[in-house]
């Protein structure tokens, strides 16, 4: 049909355009937060009772209102991303870099494994898989990762990327688990992924108490601290006190990587047929088979270098906590791929909005009465939205979609 | 005796800037088979989906007994007499013929209980006024297709329909279903009712209509007279000359290219539905293998692409045993498939005209290079390819979606040809394809046997297989009950499909 030809730029800007829906999320999330803010400030509230108690007080409570609005929104944004008036001063007098530049190091800092985790998952769902487990993959990462910077000693130039390879295989091996499964057993990867989390979760508490990975004269679930060979050092030295460290020039170049993977590699071809029709994959000639357990085996890879980036550029040593939870950068990298389109890109982009809303979130807390959960809901709502497209385009009147879902509730009658 | 005169006056529904129908007028009278002919895509359904209720016309009238109608949902149009039988049936297939019609409309007797026994008085009058003969305790999943279709029209009939819709009613039926299908038809009109009859089979067309119109891109392009050959129909509905017949010169038959011995093979269920099938395919001969939809073809065509596993009996493509071997090995060997369900099992609408042009051969040279992808090769190549087989897309980057059913079907068939294959295996290759497209794929087609490949045509249209076929194969029910000459007649063909083998010459 050429009707589809047919549309206007616009129009098909706007139907197919995914980036308006993301975009338009995130501004719906910004207004439920703001929401959810003047609801829950004793502040407002308070301002908002009074506005028949005196000539103007609604002008009043309506100030009260935006001040407060204001300065949370504020504070999220000069924590995670500038101070204006800061890096004005720094500018200006050429000192105090490192207060104006700390809060975009922190959120670069808090970028690093997530994005790399999200591209993990991101991968997968390319081909169709859902990699529920990227979590307990990344723990495995960080386990094996700790053991082989913590108990072998050896020079800088070959530890670090012995460990960041051995945070990989641990993520393989987490991966490859389901991989099998589902490739052999036809068992869900959705299950399986998600229970080995939880077997994950304990094996991790199981060698936090073993001799090997145990820190000496500790009784408690903590590992041993990597050896500095093994760590990855900040980008400005160590004296910089800026935490922005070689992590995220990794992650720069995992998502290079999965750029070419999916743009150009023959394999990441096969892989995106298979998500997008397995049937017509199974047709020409592509090994389900083989792509599932490629799949897990470099998704899970993935979100293992996560797990020992995250260890070895921040923490330095596990404790039972280690991305216990929802918490968890692997579940966090589910909705940041969705948010991004699975594309390395979108992912990008993704991952730094979540950094920043979490760095800036904690900001917020510690400067004004607001908790750094307000970040977590602004971060739920926008999935929430990407997640329900119709609605976005209702709300924002992208009326395109609407005659193209009408069209499709049509679509074999002719 | 109740009737109905219907009227669409200036119907105009778009989609976005996408004008699906345009003005569309046209008038049924009592007791009248109106014909509603034109290409896949020229917007009858979007019209059908307007009078029965589903979509709201954006401008013009419907008008019942001179009266301006609005339906709001299908079960208003079902109330003011509109009955419409679905292409693909709407029938519980555990429920008895009773049950299904009364489906949604069940006569009670005290306390809510079901009367069947009314319901099943009530089908044997309405069948027997009609001469629609069907048992009303008997099971749909036990009774054959062209039984379940009069089930349908039952159930129209028993909501008291004076207008029916019948949306592309054969393409599931066999000739001689489709005779007493034509014959109910009759007989429904006799008593006044009246038929839309969505088509774009002309014989069809010629043998039962009183009025046609002619639709293509969403308008009214004229009306016709059954009587008016069917290269003018042709024409009109597609807006220009069309051969109908493709050009054959005489077969040279060379060796066997691929060889099916006693295949035996089974569906997800596991029932064997292909049965001890033996066919043989020489190059420079199209092999035509008929049947009704349904009866084994397909689970035979995926055995043979290596999609369906071969339970036993071997299959030999040129020199070489594929028998349960893997796609891309049957692939690499030399077969080329064009599957049935091209959507589904051929095409990724997602991606790209050009990425689908290389769907199954992404790692050949100059296609890739040590694991990495040259984009510049596979466009070249999809340019190549959509210039020589007049693929109508906007660019070869665009998405297949974007594509018409007919230009999507071109893109497998340039896909498939353009490789070196000894043999190629095509199913239903003009299933929903316009005129034009047909014309098209049956002259590559014709080109591939010309040039010494092997072709097994797999159809449920008898035109097509008479068009194409050097030698025409029937099956039924998984086995293979005839292979006879193209000469042969539509009905003996039509008794081979139904299964009756007496006098076939095997």
């Amino acid at each position: 049909m050429s009707n589809r030809t047919k549309a206007s730029l616009w129009a098909r800007y706007t139907s197919k355009s995914p980036v308006f829906v993301t975009v338009f999320s995130v501004v719906l999330g910004l207004v439920v937060g703001a929401l959810v803010i003047i609801v829950t400030s004793p502040v407002i509230l308070h301002s908002w009772s009074q506005i028949f108690a005196s000539w103007g007080g609604i002008f009043h409570a309506l100030k009260v209102t935006l001040d407060n609005v204001g300065a949370a929104y504020r504070s999220i944004f000069t924590g995670s991303i500038v101070d204006p008036p800061q890096f004005w001063h720094s500018l200006t007098t050429g000192k105090d870099w490192t207060a104006a530049l700390t809060p975009i190091s922190e959120t670069l800092t808090y970028t690093a494994p997530l994005l790399i985790a999200s591209i993990g998952v991101g991968i997968a769902f390319q081909a169709g898989m859902f990699n529920i487990g990227a979590n307990g993959q990344a723990v495995m990462g960080g386990i094996v990762g700790t053991a082989a910077g913590s108990m072998l000693h050896l020079p800088t130039a070959v530890h670090v990327p012995l460990t960041l390879l051995a945070g990989i295989l641990g993520g393989v091996i987490a991966g490859i688990i389901p991989g099998l499964l589902k490739a052999f057993t036809g068992a869900h990867e959705v299950i399986i992924t998600l229970m080995l989390n939880y077997v994950i979760a304990f094996f991790l508490i199981y060698t936090l108490l073993s001799t090997a990975l145990q820190q000496p004269g500790q009784q408690n679930d903590v590992s041993r601290y990597l050896d500095p060979t093994a760590q990855l050092s900040p980008l400005f030295g160590a004296h910089s006190g800026l935490r922005v460290n070689w992590g995220i020039i990794i992650a720069g170049l995992v998502v290079a990587f999965a750029w070419w993977f999916l743009e150009r590699s023959t394999l990441g071809f096969d892989f995106r047929v298979t998500g997008a029709n397995p049937k017509t994959a199974q047709a020409s000639g592509i090994n389900a088979k083989v792509v599932i357990v490629l799949v897990f085996l470099i998704s899970g890879g993935l979100a293992g270098l996560a797990g020992v980036v995250q260890v070895s550029s921040t923490t330095h040593f596990l404790d039972g906590g280690f991305l216990v939870g929802s918490a968890g950068i692997g579940f966090t990298a589910i909705t940041v791929s969705l948010l991004g389109r699975n594309n390395p890109i979108g992912i990008i982009w993704g991952s730094l909005l979540f950094a920043a809303l979490n760095v800036g979130g904690r900001v917020m807390q510690a400067s004004t009465s607001i908790p750094l959960d307000l970040a977590t809901i602004i971060q739920s709502v926008i999935v929430l939205f990407v997640a329900t497209p119709v609605l976005v385009k209702e709300i924002f009147r992208l009326r395109v979609e609407h005659a193209e879902a009408v069209q499709l509730s049509v679509k074999g009658w002719s | 005796m109740k009737s109905m005169h219907l009227e669409l006056r200036n119907i105009t529904k778009r989609f976005g800037n996408f004008t699906a129908n345009n003005k569309i007028s046209l008038t049924v009278e009592p007791g009248q088979i109106h014909c509603l002919l034109g290409e896949n895509g020229a917007g009858k359904s979007t019209l059908m989906n307007v009078l029965f209720g589903l979509l709201e016309p954006d401008e013009g009238e419907i008008l019942i007994d001179g009266e301006p109608v609005k339906f709001a949902n299908s079960g208003e149009a079902v109330r003011r007499g509109i009955g419409m039988v679905h292409q693909h049936f709407m029938l519980v297939p555990v429920f008895s013929v009773a049950e299904n019609v009364v489906l949604g409309f069940e006569p009670t007797k005290s306390f809510g209980r079901l009367d069947l026994e009314k319901a099943s008085n009530d089908i044997r009058r309405v069948s027997k006024e009609f001469g629609l003969e069907v048992d009303p305790d008997a099971i749909i999943e036990e009774l054959s297709v062209g039984i379940q279709q009069r089930v349908e029209i039952l159930k129209a009939l028993n909501h008291d329909a004076q207008l029916l819709i019948l949306d592309e009613p054969t393409a599931v039926l066999t000739p001689q279903e489709i005779d007493s299908l034509l014959e109910i038809m009759r007989s429904l009109t006799a008593a006044g009712k009246s038929i839309l009859f969505i088509t774009h089979k002309l014989k069809e067309v010629q043998a039962i209509a009183d009025v046609i119109t002619i639709i293509r891109l969403g308008e009214v392009v004229g009306t016709a007279l059954p009587s008016d050959p069917e290269t003018v129909l042709a024409s009109k509905m597609v807006g220009r000359e069309v051969n109908l017949t493709v050009a054959k010169n005489e077969v040279v038959q060379g060796d066997t290219v691929l060889e099916i011995r006693n295949l035996v093979v089974h569906d997800d269920r596991g029932i064997p539905v292909v049965n001890d099938v033996s066919l043989d395919i020489h190059g420079g001969e199209i092999l035509a293998l008929a049947g009704v939809q349904g009866n084994g073809q397909t689970e035979l065509v995926e055995a043979i692409a290596g999609i369906r596993r071969v339970e036993s009996g071997t299959i030999t493509l040129g020199s070489k045993d594929i028998t349960n071997n893997s796609p891309r090995q049957i692939l690499d060997a030399g077969l080329g498939h064009i599957p049935e369900d091209r959507q589904s099992n051929g095409l990724v609408l997602s991606m790209s005209v050009a990425d689908n042009m290389v769907l199954n051969t992404p790692r050949r040279a100059p296609f890739a290079k040590r694991g990495t992808r040259n984009l510049k090769a596979v466009d070249e190549n999809a340019q190549t390819l959509v210039k020589n087989f007049d693929v109508r897309t906007t660019s070869t980057k665009a998405p297949l979606s974007s594509l018409s059913g007919g230009n999507q079907q071109k893109v497998i068939v340039a896909r498939e040809l353009s490789r070196p294959i000894t043999a190629l295996v095509a199913s239903q290759p003009t299933r929903g394809l316009d005129v034009g497209s047909i014309e098209y794929v049956h002259k590559q087609i014709v080109n591939e046997r010309n040039s010494g490949r092997g072709v097994l045509i797999v159809s449920s249209e008898l035109d097509e297989v008479f068009a194409l076929g050097d030698r025409i194969a029937v099956i039924h029910n998984g086995k293979i009950t005839g292979i006879v000459p193209p000469s042969t007649s539509r009905s003996d063909i039509g008794l081979l499909m139904a299964g009756v083998t007496e006098g076939s010459n095997e």
